[in-house]
């Protein structure tokens, strides 16, 4: 039985008041709220176990490793990754985009070769590639998507051809809440021989992800949106790819051996782990994932499904309001522009009725430019949203088309 | 506590929906653009000084929020017909209002009509947007070929 109050009541950020109105916090696109599990977990580690992680013999580091070593193989069995030698930690999905493109891409991009990406891609799976084509000479290939913010599959594998050597599309826009079909996408990819990295950022927190039935080469994705800290995420490879691959950065942790003449490198993961990593973030990584397994991903997206459609009809009746993203096949998010209200000024009013949602081009400015808008307004749900801060959202644009009527 | 409509006031929403001075002008000999990453707003001035060093005419062109629009629309009214030496002057003066404490009373007086915008600062945020056509301008003044920015 899915009780709204006790999940609420597992984030305390929620119960708060901004500008004398209850806080309806719906920018959950951009990062979700942290539940007291993951909170305590990381005070924990800062409180009793704070220690370097590989080196120390002593009783605090020993911990340290296991606690660290112990979230690697609950998000390696969460992603259903071959072993914990898939499972390599990054700041997050823009580290884990930038490391393939450097070290997988320097080592088998070059001139002639493409690398194909959608048009809906946030920035940060565009950006690295364009610096990989800058450098190499080989070109990037942008599928196109529809009126509804959907990809273009028919003109997708128009431009998949032996000149593909990866591929980079992402499982669920940040901007307009379409769900790629990735399956079909990666099985076309391999018929050619692309490999193709999944951007997961905004898809893990809402779906069950299954590396091995999608059979992607790269899935890379961010704590936090799915309830962990900022500032670590992960990048989940095929070990035969990642193995081939050359290390990313050097420094300590990333060795066996080093001397002046020569350095080993160290095994999997570790090789792709230069320097101290986000150790407490680790830690809070996987308490998050132990959350979102406590409630189960069929409660998560039930509940997020019915947001969605509450919210969508309620758009569908406004007066003036024109959705940026209908595919059929969508999650989460309800991207909008107000006729006569810039969403700057529409994020700014309803900020004051104390509604956070984002307003700008969500880092996905090719997707402004496709729909012919400077910026967006975005309402994001998760799990702990209720209808009723959905109402609170839209009171707040009755407000602004008044204030600007 | 401040209002949403003490930011919104009547004459912002007016010059946001009726902005005096808009388009390309006929005749200019000084132009620059602006730009704001944050948030997308484009905006470009066109500004024609005569041979005795006033400012004839000025307009701008570009799409914003209602802040940066009416601003664009205030800043015009407020230099067109005056000396291009008190440009920096007046500049100086527009910075300082959207960025002093908020128990500084505004010089409604020297400042005009542009004292409606002394509410952004009450929403961090929203600054930029208020100063970034007063930033292109004085890349127009300068003749700056880089694209104005509010940092």
């Amino acid at each position: 039985m899915f009780d709204i109050e006790k999940i609420r009541g597992d984030f305390p950020i929620l119960n708060q008041q901004v500008y004398g109105k209850p806080l309806a916090y719906l920018d959950n696109a951009a990062t979700t709220q942290k539940p007291q599990c993951v909170i305590d977990a990381v005070n924990h580690y800062y409180t009793c176990d704070n220690a370097n992680v590989h080196r120390g013999v002593h009783a605090l580091s020993e911990r340290a490793t296991a606690n660290y070593e112990a979230a690697r193989q609950r998000i390696a069995s969460f992603f259903n990754a071959r072993s914990e030698r898939e499972v390599i930690f990054t700041r997050g999905t823009t580290e884990a985009i930038n490391l393939i493109a450097s070290s997988w891409g320097g080592a088998h991009i070059g001139a002639g070769d493409e690398v194909l990406i959608t048009h809906m891609e946030h920035h940060s799976d565009i950006v690295p590639w364009q610096m990989l084509c800058e450098r190499t000479g080989a070109t990037l290939k942008v599928a196109p998507i529809n009126e509804r913010g959907e990809l273009i599959m028919d003109a997708f594998e128009a431009l998949l051809s032996e000149r593909t050597k990866i591929v980079g599309v992402v499982h669920m826009s940040n901007a307009l809440g379409s769900i790629n079909p990735v399956e079909r996408i990666i099985e076309k990819a391999h018929a050619v021989g692309a490999k193709v990295l999944v951007d997961g950022a905004q898809a893990a927190g809402h779906m069950a992800v299954d590396v091995q039935a999608m059979d992607c080469d790269f899935y890379v994705t961010s704590a936090h949106k799915m309830y962990g800290p900022t500032g670590i995420g992960v990048l989940i490879g095929r070990e035969s790819i990642l193995e081939s691959m050359p290390p990313y950065q050097g420094g300590g942790d990333m060795i066996l051996t080093v001397s002046f003449e020569k350095t080993e490198y160290n095994d999997l993961p570790y090789k792709f782990e230069a320097g101290t990593p986000h150790i407490a973030g680790v830690i809070g990584f996987g308490k998050a994932i132990e959350y979102i397994q406590g409630i189960g991903f069929d409660v998560i997206a039930k509940r997020e499904k019915e947001l969605l459609a509450y919210a969508t009809a309620k758009a569908e009746a406004f007066d003036g309001l024109r959705q940026i993203g209908t595919a059929a096949h969508k999650a989460c998010v309800l991207s909008f522009v107000l006729d006569q209200v810039h969403p700057h000024d529409l994020g700014t009013i309803v900020d004051r009725e104390g509604v956070a949602i984002r307003a700008g081009h969500h880092c996905a400015m090719p997707v402004m430019q496709f729909f012919k808008v400077p910026a967006t307004a975005r309402a994001s749900f998760s799990v702990y949203n209720t209808e009723a801060e959905v109402d609170s959202l839209f009171v707040a644009l009755e407000k602004a088309k008044a204030i600007f009527a | 506590m401040f209002d949403l409509r003490d930011l919104y006031l009547q004459v912002i929403v007016d010059h946001n929906k009726a902005p005096r001075n808009f388009g390309k002008l006929a005749h200019f000999n000084h132009e620059a653009d602006g730009y704001n990453p944050l948030c997308g707003d484009r905006l470009h001035v066109y500004l024609d000084v005569n041979d005795d060093g006033m400012i004839e005419d000025v307009s701008f062109e570009g799409e914003g929020c209602a802040i940066s629009v009416a601003s664009a629309s205030l800043m015009t009214e407020a230099v067109k017909g005056t000396p291009l030496s008190e440009f920096a002057q007046k500049f100086d003066m527009f910075q300082h209002m959207v960025t002093s404490d908020l128990d500084e009373t505004p010089d409604e007086e020297a400042l005009g009509k542009l004292a409606v915008l002394a509410g952004v600062r009450e929403f961090p945020s929203r600054i930029k947007c208020a100063s970034l056509c007063w930033h292109t301008l004085k890349s127009a003044v300068t003749d700056s070929h880089t694209i104005a920015k509010t940092e």
